[in-house]
């Protein structure tokens, strides 16, 4: 029973998302810009 | 080392105003405790990813549209809008439920037996039955607004053009006729369960 909880424990620190998902949020960062026209905001995806 | 004197408000600020690394930062120091969060939630790979890929979405576009404004708050506005966003995949799950196609397929998943037993379908006929008769003690409008939803099947919008009742009538008709229903369920302790 005890290792079940020490393996668990374990399994839950490693978590953590993938690279490529991480490049793909800072990508997408980079690409989307926001337009300003007078009091509207406008998003454009600038690959 | 250094990246951790900068605070989460200041990475923020940053960002906001065009240092696109600032955002690298504020997803390698918090990545782990927001996958996990949402990971203690769904307790599925794929699921937590793309969860935790939507998140930091809405925060780019929410930042980047200048919308952000609970300054010192980052982690836990980050935390809140994960939180949403497994809300809303149990909810789209509960309408259309899929499958377990995880590492052990089981074949059982797909072409489990639904049928009901002998007992158990007499238990839904009765219950059926007695859904039927509470409905009938619902005033005019509002079962007549729920047999075409539920039994017949109708948007809001089709209810609306057979009854000539505008569509937030017809919404509040059908609350109305779930309301009273458990009203009657609750008072006369009625079980409806198979």
């Amino acid at each position: 029973m005890a290792k079940l909880y020490i393996e668990d424990s374990k399994h839950f620190e490693t978590l953590k998302p993938k690279e490529e998902t991480v490049n793909f949020l800072l990508n997408y960062s980079q690409a989307l810009s926001v337009i300003s026209c007078n009091k509207l905001k406008f998003e454009a995806l600038l690959n | 080392m250094k990246q951790e004197l900068i605070t989460d408000a200041e990475l923020v600020s940053n960002y906001i105003t065009g240092d696109e690394s600032a955002l690298s930062v504020l997803i390698t120091r918090h990545k782990q405790k927001i996958y996990s969060f949402i990971y203690s939630k769904v307790y599925d790979r794929d699921v937590t990813e793309d969860v935790f890929q939507d998140t930091f979405i809405k925060v780019i576009r929410t930042l980047k549209l200048g919308k952000y404004n609970e300054e010192g708050k980052f982690l836990p506005w980050v935390m809140r809008i994960a939180h949403n966003l497994v809300i809303d995949h149990f909810r789209k799950n509960s309408r259309m439920p899929k499958f377990d196609n995880g590492q052990e397929f089981n074949i059982f998943s797909v072409i489990s037996d639904s049928s009901l037993n002998a007992e158990k379908s007499i238990i839904k006929e009765q219950v059926q039955e007695d859904v039927r008769r509470l409905i009938e003690e619902l005033p005019e409008d509002q079962k007549q607004v729920l047999v075409m939803r539920m039994y017949n099947d109708m948007s809001f919008k089709e209810i609306s053009e057979n009854t000539g009742v505008s569509i937030n009538t017809a919404l509040g008709r059908m609350r109305y006729a779930l309301i009273n229903l458990r009203k009657v369920i609750d008072k006369h302790n009625i079980v409806l369960t198979n």
